[in-house]
């Protein structure tokens, strides 16, 4: 249903604002919006049938290449055990990333307080990101007795990083007068930090969380590829693993796909929040004319 | 001698009067970390509720003279002295100042409103009273409808004013200005002009007020002090003597016109120096 809002256009004396129109929208959102959205479905939906057709047409067997029905009818079948692996590496993932935040964000606020803090630890994450995640997580399985927490562990070092460089470099950016302005009223450090460096550090700290979104889930599925460890308790990496030795090549596309569809999901949860935070005043967030 | 001159030309009011400097620079020096010599030797007066530019070309050191008046950044050698001002126990001067940036230098995740109460919430003023000042203050530069608006919703001009009206919500003794009205077109810059000395008249302040446009400085000022380069230092300070309020038809006058010049002079000598210096 089509409803246009009103164009409240305001000016004063020589200072005119921007005029600001409101743009027409559809079901809540705006028009320019929904071809963003109609035509990467499109482009999907349309690869999926020629997918189905040539599987149909060349007569290729389940076990080497399913078709996207199969796919989805095997995804509605073994519902029970798939949903519940999902819910356990989504929960590591989001408790990884949790876990992320939460460190990152106080790591880098101690390095913003001190520059020798900063370069006396930093070269120390470093090494933490460009170690890899499969190199090092045999040893924190053996390290660490439970396994959801070893998976944890792993899945939180591949996140942490671009949350803790990123909100590092947005605290160091805070505009230079402002600094100079915060000095000038004697503002103390913890002010200066709260009403100044924080804000301007939010765009660079939510870039960093979209990216760290989607690295908490590929923590979590590529240390339980490592872990290879069965039972109940096993996530969707064990399930494609325990597919592909019982040649259940479609179960194993299911468990594919609702990994990429937790961290598209995942992406667009955080881009969402990131858009809604930041709307008001961050260049990133605005929508311009020319 | 001749700077020894000029500095007790300045405690004199174009008026006549004698005015006990608000702040008292003696042998004012910078030395950047890099070498440059951005002062040298800078004695300055400034008298109570004045109105001084510093008129300069690029690199002579007026920002910079400015920001030691404001207290960034530590001179290398001699003295600024707040003769009247609140001195804390050890002994640093507490001067009431603004200072007004060339860009708006406001905080683009706040209000107009909220930009504007800063100052106040980092003295630890209760909210209710900040909330009032600083919608006060917006409305002494003419914008009370604009309090919510987020700085990129505003113009540039808005965002100076934006900007100017954060500076007086501490009801300042010495207001300073870097080049603040240099980014803007000259329409807007000129009702800027007009409005600053309708703000300034109204007030108690004072204002040193940085500036390379001879026909700014000799608008809005009682005292014009003229800065040479390398090394920066004061080379005429000439008096305004025109009354207030100034406007349109001072912009026009005569009078004008024969004070341009003699800026202007001062300005071709100091750039003289600057090529001689070299």
């Amino acid at each position: 249903m089509p409803d246009t809002a009103p164009s409240p256009v305001i000016t004063i004396g020589d200072d005119a604002p921007p005029v600001v129109v409101q743009e027409r929208r559809i079901l809540g959102v705006a028009a320019s919006t929904w071809p963003k959205v109609l035509m990467p479905l499109l482009v999907g939906l349309l690869s999926l049938a020629v997918w189905e057709y040539l599987v149909r047409r060349n007569g290729i067997p389940p076990y080497i290449l399913p078709g996207p029905l199969l796919i989805a009818q095997t995804m509605v079948t073994d519902w029970g055990t798939l949903s519940g692996s999902l819910w356990i590496t989504l929960s590591i993932s989001l408790a990884a990333l949790s876990v992320a935040v939460l460190l990152g964000v106080t790591l880098s606020v101690l390095f913003a307080q001190s520059k020798w803090v900063e370069l006396s630890f930093f070269p120390y994450a470093v090494i933490l990101q460009v170690t890899p995640i499969v190199a090092i997580a045999p040893l924190i399985i053996i390290w660490v007795n439970d396994v959801k927490l070893s998976l944890l562990i792993c899945a939180w070092i591949v996140a942490f990083f671009p949350i803790l460089s990123n909100t590092t470099l947005g605290l160091n950016s805070a505009d230079h007068n402002l600094l100079n302005l915060f000095q000038l009223y004697k503002a103390t450090r913890f002010q200066t930090l709260l009403h100044l460096r924080l804000p301007s550090a939010l765009p660079y700290f939510l870039g960093g969380l979209k990216i760290s979104g989607g690295l908490s889930l590929i923590g979590a599925v590529v240390a339980e590829f490592v872990a290879g460890t069965g039972g109940n308790q096993s996530g969707l990496a064990y399930r494609i693993l325990e597919s592909g030795y019982q040649l259940r090549i479609p179960r194993m596309f299911a468990a594919l796909f609702m990994i990429s569809i937790s961290g598209i999901v995942i992406f667009l949860c955080l881009s969402m929040l990131s858009h809604l935070v930041l709307r008001r005043w961050h260049e990133s967030a605005l929508k311009r004319e020319n | 001698m001749t700077v020894l001159a000029s500095s007790d030309a300045a405690a004199v009011r174009p008026d006549g009067q004698v005015a006990r400097p608000v702040v008292r620079c003696r042998g004012v020096a910078k030395l950047f970390s890099n070498g440059t010599l951005a002062l040298q030797n800078v004695d300055l007066d400034v008298g109570r509720h004045q109105f001084v530019s510093l008129l300069g070309p690029s690199g002579c050191g007026k920002s910079t003279l400015l920001r030691l008046i404001a207290g960034l950044g530590e001179a290398s050698a001699g003295t600024i002295d707040w003769p009247d001002a609140q001195h804390d126990v050890s002994g640093v001067a507490l001067p009431r100042l603004s200072f007004v940036f060339q860009e708006p230098t406001l905080m683009p995740w706040a209000s107009a409103i909220r930009n504007v109460m800063l100052p106040l919430k980092l003295a630890g003023t209760p909210a209710e009273e900040a909330r009032a000042r600083a919608a006060e203050a917006l409305r002494m530069v003419g914008l009370a409808a604009f309090e919510n608006a987020y700085p990129r919703e505003l113009s540039g001009g808005m965002k100076m004013r934006v900007s100017i009206a954060r500076a007086l919500v501490t009801r300042p003794e010495v207001l300073l200005m870097d080049e603040p009205f240099a980014a803007l077109d000259e329409i807007t810059r000129f009702k800027l002009n007009n409005d600053l000395l309708e703000l300034w008249h109204a007030s108690n302040f004072t204002v040193v007020f940085v500036t390379h446009s001879v026909f700014e400085s000799v608008f809005l000022s009682q005292r014009i002090v003229t800065m040479a380069a390398r090394p920066g230092r004061v080379i005429a300070d000439m008096d305004v003597s025109a009354p207030y309020p100034r406007a349109v038809d001072y912009r026009t006058s005569p009078l004008y016109n024969a004070h341009c010049k003699r800026a202007s002079e001062a300005l071709e000598r100091a750039m003289g120096h600057a090529i001689e210096a070299h």
